[in-house]
Formats: structure tokens, C-alpha cells, sequence
């Protein structure tokens, strides 16, 4: 890292973790290491069929076994009035959402739907009577394939007389115009293939439910969301329903969800009056919990001889599985609010179809539509640029947006808040000598060793709020996006921070202590933040789309900056001053200039709970914010990659991966860092080894980890990071989202790497997975061609 | 791990561990060091009545060497043969068996007992001419490598017998190499080929292929090996012969590698196997 001055505060600083070492230590606290007095075990029936009519479930042998208690199926959950939810109701587009029910009532359609809940004593007898629940399937078509199920039957959904979900589109400018000016138009079919979340800990959930009381345990990132569908779907006060997650081991968009097996814990809990315990096996998290990306895309981009882009036309069929999960139609139109990417195009559209297959939900995975939308950019524009025989950094250059032009409003409205791409790629190139490596290139490749560096320079919308665009009348999420946070002062000084986002994993407990520690002038140490439980601190909106910080931290800030009002008016009426006279510095709030005579906040915390505050002022120090940002937050970067591939059998080797990212100003670097190299894992995983592959009967065929391959440390480069520093205007501390960006990068770099190394062999295009097979076959076919 | 109910026994002789196996039935397995066992019993893919653990059997540990050979006990982790280089390939081969949790765990008897056409050892052990040491309750008896590897996942250990024993002939001034391919460093060998080359000056005085996951059953590549010896070890004689490595050979295709790129990767595999085993 080359960013250089360290800050006076805690803000900028480099500051380990202060949540890791119960967690590296083995004393978390996750779903699975709860037990309470007299819990049961449930363990779900699922379905071995892709596409099938059920005709008649024999449980009894099942629930005649030892230590079973009860094996329900959809039938007996008749009291639950509603499906699960779907949230996107965007207005004037009609979204087929067809009944999901949380068991499946007269059909199964993909493989893992559950059929029936068996309940008993222990984790192992419900295991066994599983295998002992007699389920009679008449197999249906099934379709797998998202073009041929957009073509026609079979239907998933016999009901709807199509596979269709819906049509949405997003266009500024006028695209045929813009082709029509151009000199050179090139067409691309881009597949984004189907990924898995993989989060180290799977799911888990804990319900209990005592007469007027519903507590339940998640392995979640959303547990007011939770509570609120729980609630609605069990016919239980909000109020009465408590959604609690403890520590929880990753989600990377999988646990943004409300999940069937939640409600059934929760029913069945109420149902036989005991708590519910159920903890997913890794192979149901491959086959059932939802997964990610699986579009097809008919991209062009158009562009005149000296390399300015004139149009980009994008039609993606995105396959969403075989229901729709909360936010499933949704994830596409993500990426068409930066389908633009960081370049100044005039005339973009993005038409997107919905479709559904015999195949896992999709939704929201790390990412969620943008590193479809970065791919597609960076790999056609290289294209553009190969045809033009430009220069990949040049051509970049030529497109980006100006720093004098932010706020920036793209073709088609949205507004980006700050940028500078050609800082970032300046820093960049700091790190990547490009002359150099082209001549080692040219002579590695008379030596029969293809190297290649790839580019992405990419930008993203996150920070999901702000309510009055993403909510009802807006793109249609039937929710407010906003953040809120709670800061208590305790007599002795030390503070507690209540967020309503639900970190897991990703370091806020360090960030926001940081943050409030600052303005309170106390040691980061003695600021805990509470999360996760909703019946602690205010109603919030959790932890997903790269929110936690630009809506979370910005609503922290304002409900500290409140308690500091407060702060200074006791301290201001102790010391004979003016409020507007007070500052902290040093650990204590004292008028400007006489620092010696100052209160620490554990003097004015005893002020202000003995109740010797100035008059006509509350006792107490506690604050509270609701905090609706005006836009999103677009951070920004650019990333380079370097590979050498094996010609000879396409195996290709990541050498180099640099990444230059501008999250705004950075409340903790290493954070910052942590975020990036996870993310670029994920993006490179995506690129190079990952994928989820259904075989044409629907059965899936990656439901390990042995077949579904996770990048390692032995496959990856040390990565070299580095950042400049573009505050965003939308918020005060000038911060944008970083927990997606190195997956909406990497993907395309390597991709941009790989082809670059093999244009001499005559190949201009792969579609990921990049596996070794592909490439070879590419090889193959490019020295056929050429 | 969520495994269907099992039995379990841990005798502390190999004459107790073989009556375990007779009297615990045809659903009675061995278990070693359990990394392919394991997890099939995670997966309800094996669902043993009875585990007859071999933990406490003396005398199934270590290397030693003795007549022109190693005897190297079946209990033996990966990761001792890794660092035991006076054995060669199986040293080579058995330094790239998954990552270092499976190599301290695994065994060398239980990955050959187990048979798995994707895993390291197979091959290496045929072109070393290994034999195998079982013991059943009838006596005990030697089959030689060539003839241990019946079908996919079947070998020929029958299910009262204890592979106790492997006999590796010290290929002493041979050179090898072992190239296996895969997608990350952990991963099965989607393709792999070993090789072993004794040197007579710049001629082939002798050479053993072997091939890795291109059948059920690991295999020699015996046109390759027929087409080397005896000719000048020259890099164009070598890549003629690494052409043939895949005669006859059929691979079914999966996820990852289809019947015709295996075949290739054996060649390349192969080609690269002798070429470093020169140097080796």
C-alpha cells in the first residue's frame, strides 16, 4: 500500500481486527453451537427429481422409527397463508411468480426441492428416517438448457404456459443511431455461467416458540427481513417475532434470503411446542441453497475508427432457476444501471428476459448482476480495440469519463457520484510496465510460452439505498433501503453501538468503533457493536450490495455526531463555555485553546445519567438515526492480470494480479485490502474454476466441493493492491462500498489475460469457466481457423 | 459427518483385525486412514455395518529397506513417502496426493487397497513392479501390482484380508519423474503419467511408463515404453514414442475432460515424464 500519511484518528488507520480472535480461536458462536433445553432435530426429504408430480408420500415407516417425533409434509402446513416471498414488484412489468411453497405441495421442480420435514431426537435418527420416507414421483420434461426453455415447452410451470418471468429493459440514447455512426461493431455471446455461494458456514436455523414468542436463530445477513416474512407468514405480531444472527460464517449474497427451511423450523416449532434445530449438510448448500450469475448475452458495441464507443446494446436471458426467490428478477437490472461501465457512451440499452429451468434459484451472489455487466463491457471492448488494432489501456483512456464530469449522468440517468479512472489506471500502470512486459511477451512467445495481461477498468453501483430509487416507486423493491443506527453511552464512558446492518464477516465491528471512537474521543477498545438481533436497537435493513458502510457507517456517524451535540452543550455548561466552542482532541471534549480543563466522555456520561444536564435537557446519552442517503455510492478501479497458458494443454497459471481500487476515503485499509483479495478470489474462482453444472436430465452434477472447484492459495499470486482516493460526495465521510468490487473485476481481467496470451494462436473469445479443456479446445479451433 | 450407524473395533493384532472381518460380515470395512472412506460414509455413498480400525495393529508402519527392495508397511501417511527420496517416484507421486491434511492422514496401503483409477499411487506401483502383501484368515500371499488393479474402485484384496505389505524393488540409478495434471494443486488427476527411465549412456536401456485415471484400472504404456528402449534418448525420439502413449487406451469422458483430450494429456503427460526423468 502506497497511500501514504496515517491519519491523527482512528479513521484511516490500519487496525486489526477486533472481532477475529474468539472467531480464529474456535470461541464463536454460530447457529450450530446453540443447543437449547429440549430441542429437536429436523432434517428435510428433498426431492432426487428435477422436474416431477408427486403422487403420494408415505411417511409412516419413517415416523415409526426411535427418537422421530413427527414428519410433516406440505399438506400439513395448510395454516400458512402465503408462499414464499418474492419483493420485486417493479411498476408496470409483469413478473410471472409462481407459488413456492416452503414443502412442496403436489410437485417438485429441480432437484433438493424438499418434500417433507422428519423431526426426532438427535441429528442422526432424523438423518436416517429421512431415507426412510417413501415418495412416489412421476417424472415430468424437464428443461435445463435457459435458450431452450425460452424457446417453448416443457413448461416448469404448466400454469403459466410459459417459461418466461418477465421483460425488462433500460435504454438511453439510441443505440441503432449509435451503430449507425460506427466504424467497427463488434457481436458477442457472452455466457456468465452459474456459481455457487460457498460460504464456509452453511446455513442454520434454531426456532423457538413459546406461546406469544417466536425466537429464531439464522445463519442469515438479513434478520429484520426475516422477521418480518416470518411474521407475516406464521400470522405473528412483528413485535412478537425475534430473529437473531449470532456470528455467521460468510454469505456472499446466499443468506440474503428468506428461506423455506426458516419458515419450517418456525412452523414446526410452534406446531410441537419445543425448539427446532436444523443445520444444513455442505450438499444441500450445493444443490438447494441459491446460487448465482447463469446468463446468456447477445452483446454489441459499436465504435468509430479512433476507438470512441457510439453504442452498447445488451439482451441477456437470465436463467433464474425454478422459482423466484426474494429478489431473483431482480439481480439482472443491477447490471444495467452500470452497463455504461466507467466509459462515456451515448447510446446504451440493456433488454433483459427472465426465464425459468429445471435448476436451482438464482438470486443475489457477491457481485449480483455487475460483474455480468463488467465482463461483457471489458471483453468487447478489448475486442473493439483488437479491431481497431488500439491499444487496451488506450482505448480505456479514450472512453472514460472525465474527473471534471462528476457527478456523472449516464446514458441512461443514473447519476454516478465522484470519479477519477484515470487515477486509478495511472496507479496502476505505476505497478504494470506495460513496454516491458510487451517485449518479454514477444519474446516468451518465439520460446512457446504465451503469457498474456488483461485488463478491467470497471465501476459499480452499491451502497443499496437510497429508498426513493430503489423502493416501490422507483425500480420496484417493495422496501425502504435505508440504514439506521443507535449510540449508548454508558455511565462508565463506554459506548455501544447498535447498527442495523448484519455484518458477517466482514470487519464492521472494527470499522464502526473506529468511526465513533473518533468522535467521542475514546479508544476504539471500548466500543462494541451490536448486530444481528433484532429485538437489540432499532428496525435496520442488514448487510448486502457493498451497504454496510456507505449506509450503515453514514447512519453511525449521524447518530454519534447527535450524542457529541449533547456532549458539548453539558461540557459547554460545566465549563462556563459556548457549545460551539467545544472539540474533542487528546481523549476529552475542552474549549478550543485551553485543552487542559477538558471532560472525558466518562466524566460527561456521569453528568448526563445523574441527571445534571442544563436544563430543559434529557437525561441520558443514547442517540438514534435513520439515515436515507440522496443516491448510491459508484466505487471504481483498475485491475491487471497477467498469465502464462500452457498451449499445449490449456492450463492457465495467474502470475500477476494487481489491483488499484477507489472506495472513497478508507475508514480501515486493511479491511479495504481483506475485501479486495476475497473478492478478486471469487472473480478469479469464477474465471477460472468454478461452476455449477447441471447435467440435461437437471441432475447436478458439481454438488461437492471435489467437483466444484474453489480457487486455493496454491492457485493463486500474492495480490498487489493498491488505492487512490476519490471521496464520494453522497455521504460525510466520503466512503463508497468495497465487499463487491474485486469479484465485479477480476473476472474480466483474467478472461481480458488469458485471450491476449492466445491471439497469436488465432483466438479472439472464450467463454468462462477458462478450464483447461476450453482452452485447449479454443487453441484448437483458433489454429484450425487460422 | 452425518454417516448412516456403523460398528466400530480397533483390535491390536492383525490376527484379531482379520477375525473382525470374518465375523463382521461382507459389510465389514477396514479403515486406515480414512480419506476415501470417509467421505463416502459422509455422503451415505458406503454404508459399512462395521469399521475395523487398524490403528493399533503393530508392525503396518515404516520403510526399511531389505534385498534389493523396500518393504513399506500399509499404514505408512503419504507424507512419510514424500520425504523418503530413496524411493524414487512413489516419493515424487506421493508428494502431489491432495494437500498436506490428506498426505499426514492418508495411507499408501489404504489408497492401493481402495483402488480409486484417479489416484497417484496406482501406477507408480505398476511400473515399479510393486507387489502387495495380504493377509487373510486362510495364510497370506503376494500379488503383484500388475495383477492388484481388477476394475474401477476393485482390486484384488478380498474382503477378509488385511493388505499388510508393500514390496517396492529399488529402481537404484533409474531416473524419474511424475507429471500430473489437474485443475487446482488438490484435485484428482484429471490425467497423470510417471515415468521411469534407466539410462545406458544417451540410450534407453530401459523405460516404464504408467498412466494415471485413462481406464478403471491404472495402465502401462506399453507401446510408448517398446517404442523408447533401446533408442538414443533424443528429444524427437522421446516425443515419437509419448505419441503412442495412449494407444489403445479409452477414457470415459467427464466433467472436465472429454475421451479425446485425456488422450492428449497422456501424450503431453507422458512426453514430459520421460523427458524429466532424465534429469531426475
Amino acid at each position: 500500500m502506497s497511500v501514504a500519511e496515517q491519519p491523527s484518528g482512528n479513521v484511516g488507520k490500519v487496525m486489526r481486527r477486533k472481532e477475529d480472535p474468539p472467531l480464529i480461536t474456535g470461541k464463536g458462536r454460530y447457529v450450530d453451537d446453540i443447543t437449547l433445553p429440549g430441542m429437536l432435530w429436523a432434517s428435510f426429504v428433498r426431492s432426487p427429481e428435477a422436474h416431477a408430480t408427486i403422487t403420494s408420500i408415505d411417511t409412516s415407516a419413517a415416523a415409526a422409527r426411535e427418537g422421530i417425533t413427527a414428519v410433516f409434509t406440505g399438506a400439513d402446513m395448510t395454516d400458512v397463508p402465503a408462499p414464499l416471498p418474492m419483493a420485486w414488484a417493479p411498476p408496470g412489468v409483469q413478473v410471472n411468480n409462481p407459488e413456492h411453497w416452503a414443502l412442496a405441495k403436489d410437485a417438485v421442480k429441480h432437484v433438493g426441492d424438499p418434500v417433507a420435514v422428519v423431526i426426532g431426537e438427535d441429528r442422526y435418527a432424523v438423518q436416517d428416517a429421512v431415507e426412510d420416507v417413501f415418495v412416489d414421483y412421476e417424472p415430468l420434461p424437464v428443461v435445463v438448457d435457459p435458450e431452450q426453455a425460452i424457446a417453448g415447452e416443457p413448461f416448469v410451470h404448466d400454469s403459466l404456459g410459459t417459461n418466461r418471468v418477465h421483460e425488462w429493459s433500460l435504454a438511453g440514447g439510441d443505440v441503432e443511431a449509435g451503430f449507425a455512426e460506427a466504424d467497427v461493431v463488434v457481436e458477442r455471446r457472452v455466457v456468465n455461467h452459474r456459481i455457487a455461494g460457498a460460504p464456509i458456514e452453511c446455513r442454520g436455523v434454531i426456532a423457538e416458540y413459546r406461546p406469544g414468542q417466536l425466537t429464531l436463530y439464522s445463519a442469515t445477513q438479513v434478520p429484520h427481513f426475516v422477521r418480518l416474512f416470518m411474521a407475516l407468514l406464521l400470522g405473528i405480531g412483528e413485535d412478537r417475532v425475534r430473529v437473531i444472527a449470532p456470528d455467521v460464517g460468510g454469505g456472499f449474497g446466499q443468506k440474503l434470503q428468506v428461506y423455506g427451511e426458516e419458515l419450517v423450523a418456525c412452523w414446526a416449532s410452534r406446531r410441537l411446542g419445543v425448539p427446532v434445530k436444523w443445520t444444513e449438510t455442505r450438499s444441500e448448500n450445493m444443490s438447494v441453497a441459491h446460487q448465482g450469475r447463469d446468463q446468456i448475452s447477445r452483446v454489441r458495441m459499436g465504435a468509430k475508427r479512433d476507438g470512441t464507443i457510439t453504442a452498447f446494446h445488451v439482451k441477456i436471458l437470465a436463467d433464474f432457476g425454478a422459482y423466484n426467490m426474494i429478489l431473483t428478477p431482480l439481480i439482472p437490472s443491477l447490471g444495467a444501471f452500470v452497463m455504461g461501465g466507467c466509459y462515456k457512451i451515448p447510446n446504451v440499452q440493456t433488454d433483459i428476459v427472465g426465464v425459468f429451468t429445471n435448476k436451482c434459484p438464482t438470486d443475489a451472489i457477491r457481485g449480483a448482476g455487475r460483474p455480468e455487466a463488467t465482463q461483457m463491457i471489458e471483453v468487447t471492448l478489448d475486442q473493439v480495440a483488437h479491431e481497431l488494432d488500439m491499444d487496451p489501456v488506450e482505448i480505456r483512456r479514450r472512453n472514460f469519463i472525465p474527473a471534471e464530469d462528476f457527478p456523472a449522468a449516464t446514458a441512461t440517468g443514473v447519476v454516478y457520484d465522484s470519479g477519477n479512472y484515470d487515477g486509478t489506471l495511472d496507479k496502476l500502470l505505476e505497478h504494470v510496465d506495460v513496454p516491458a512486459f510487451r517485449a518479454e511477451q514477444e519474446k516468451l512467445r518465439s520460446e512457446g510460452v504465451y503469457r498474456g495481461l488483461g485488463f478491467c477498468t470497471w465501476t459499480e453501483i452499491c451502497g443499496l439505498a437510497p429508498s426513493r430509487v430503489t423502493g416501490p416507486a422507483g425500480v420496484g423493491v417493495q422496501a425502504g433501503l435505508w440504514e439506521s443506527a443507535m449510540i449508548r453511552v454508558h455511565n462508565t464512558g463506554a459506548v455501544t453501538v447498535y447498527t442495523g446492518t448484519s455484518p458477517h464477516g466482514q470487519g464492521l465491528d472494527t470499522a464502526f468503533a473506529q468511526i465513533v471512537a473518533d468522535k467521542l474521543g475514546v479508544d476504539p477498545a471500548v466500543v462494541e457493536v451490536v448486530h444481528g438481533d433484532t429485538a437489540i436497537g432499532p428496525e435496520g435493513r442488514n448487510t448486502y450490495g457493498s451497504r454496510s458502510l456507505a449506509t450503515g457507517g453514514e447512519a453511525v456517524c449521524k447518530a454519534t455526531d447527535k450524542v457529541v451535540e449533547k456532549v458539548k452543550q453539558i461540557v459547554a455548561a460545566e465549563l462556563e463555555a459556548a457549545p460551539e466552542d467545544i472539540e474533542v482532541a487528546g481523549g476529552k471534549f475542552s474549549v478550543k485553546g485551553s485543552p487542559d480543563k477538558g471532560m472525558a466522555l466518562a466524566d460527561v456520561a456521569g453528568v448526563a445519567y445523574i441527571g445534571a444536564v442544563p436544563e430543559g435537557m434529557e437525561p441520558g446519552l443514547e442517540e438514534t438515526n435513520f439515515y436515507d442517503p440522496e443516491n448510491f455510492v459508484f466505487p471504481f478501479g483498475a485491475h491487471a492480470c497477467i498469465v502464462d497458458v500452457d498451449a499445449e494443454t490449456g492450463k492457465v497459471k495467474v502470475l500477476r494480479y494487481v489491483a488499484v481500487d477507489d472506495c472513497g476515503n478508507p475508514v480501515n485499509p486493511l479491511l479495504i485490502d481483506g475485501q479486495i483479495h476475497g473478492g478478486v478470489v471469487h472473480g478469479i474462482g469464477q474465471a477460472l474454476y468454478e461452476r455449477v453444472h447441471y447435467d440435461a436430465d437437471g441432475q447436478l452434477v458439481t454438488g461437492t466441493f471435489v467437483d466444484y472447484a474453489l480457487a486455493t492459495a496454491a492457485e493463486l499470486p500474492n495480490f498487489e493492491t493498491d488505492r487512490t482516493i476519490t471521496p464520494s460526495p453522497v455521504n460525510s465521510m466520503g466512503v463508497k462500498g468495497v465487499g463487491e468490487a474485486g469479484t465485479i473485476a477480476a473476472s474480466a481481467a483474467v478472461t481480458n489475460a488469458v485471450i491476449d496470451a492466445l491471439r497469436p494462436l488465432g483466438v479472439d473469445y472464450i467463454n468462462m469457466p477458462l478450464t483447461p479443456m476450453r482452452v485447449w479446445e479454443a487453441i484448437n479451433e483458433g489454429s484450425a481457423a487460422s | 459427518m452425518i454417516p448412516a450407524e456403523f460398528h466400530y473395533t480397533a483390535p491390536e493384532s492383525l490376527e484379531d483385525a482379520i477375525q473382525a472381518l470374518v465375523d463382521g460380515g461382507e459389510d465389514a470395512k477396514l479403515l486406515a486412514g480414512g480419506h476415501s472412506l470417509i467421505p463416502l460414509m459422509k455422503l451415505r455413498l458406503a454404508a459399512p455395518s462395521l469399521l475395523v480400525d487398524l490403528r493399533k495393529v503393530p508392525g503396518l508402519h515404516g520403510i526399511e529397506r531389505q534385498d534389493g527392495a523396500f518393504r513399506v508397511g500399509a499404514l505408512t501417511p503419504h507424507r512419510k513417502l514424500e520425504f523418503s527420496p530413496e524411493l524414487g517416484i512413489v516419493a515424487k507421486v506421493a508428494a502431489v496426493i491432495a494437500d498436506p491434511q490428506v498426505r499426514h492422514r492418508g495411507t499408501i496401503g489404504g489408497s492401493l487397497a481402495h483402488g480409486d483409477s484417479a489416484s497417484d499411487l496406482p501406477a507408480a506401483m505398476l511400473i515399479t513392479e510393486a507387489e502387495v502383501t495380504l493377509q487373510g484368515p486362510d495364510g497370506q500371499r503376494s500379488v503383484t501390482a500388475a495383477d492388484l488393479f481388477l476394475d474401477y474402485m476393485t482390486t484384488a484384496v478380498g474382503e477378509q484380508e488385511v493388505l499388510t505389505e508393500i514390496r517396492l524393488p529399488a529402481l537404484d540409478g533409474w531416473g524419474s519423474s511424475y507429471h500430473k495434471f489437474n485443475r487446482r494443486s488438490e484435485d484428482w488427476a484429471m490425467v497423470a503419467a510417471c515415468a521411469v527411465v534407466k539410462a545406458n549412456g544417451s540410450t534407453c536401456e530401459d523405460v516404464r511408463i504408467g498412466l494415471t485415471n485413462m481406464a478403471a484400472v491404472p495402465l502401462r504404456a506399453t507401446a510408448a515404453e517398446d517404442a523408447l528402449r533401446g533408442q538414443e534418448l533424443s528429444p524427437e525420439n522421446i516425443a515419437k514414442a509419448a505419441e503412442l502413449a495412449a494407444e489403445g487406451t479409452d477414457p470415459p469422458s467427464d466433467l472436465n475432460a472429454s475421451t479425446e483430450y485425456k488422450k492428449h494429456l497422456a501424450r503431453v503427460m507422458a512426453r514430459r515424464a520421460i523427458a524429466d526423468s532424465l534429469a531426475a
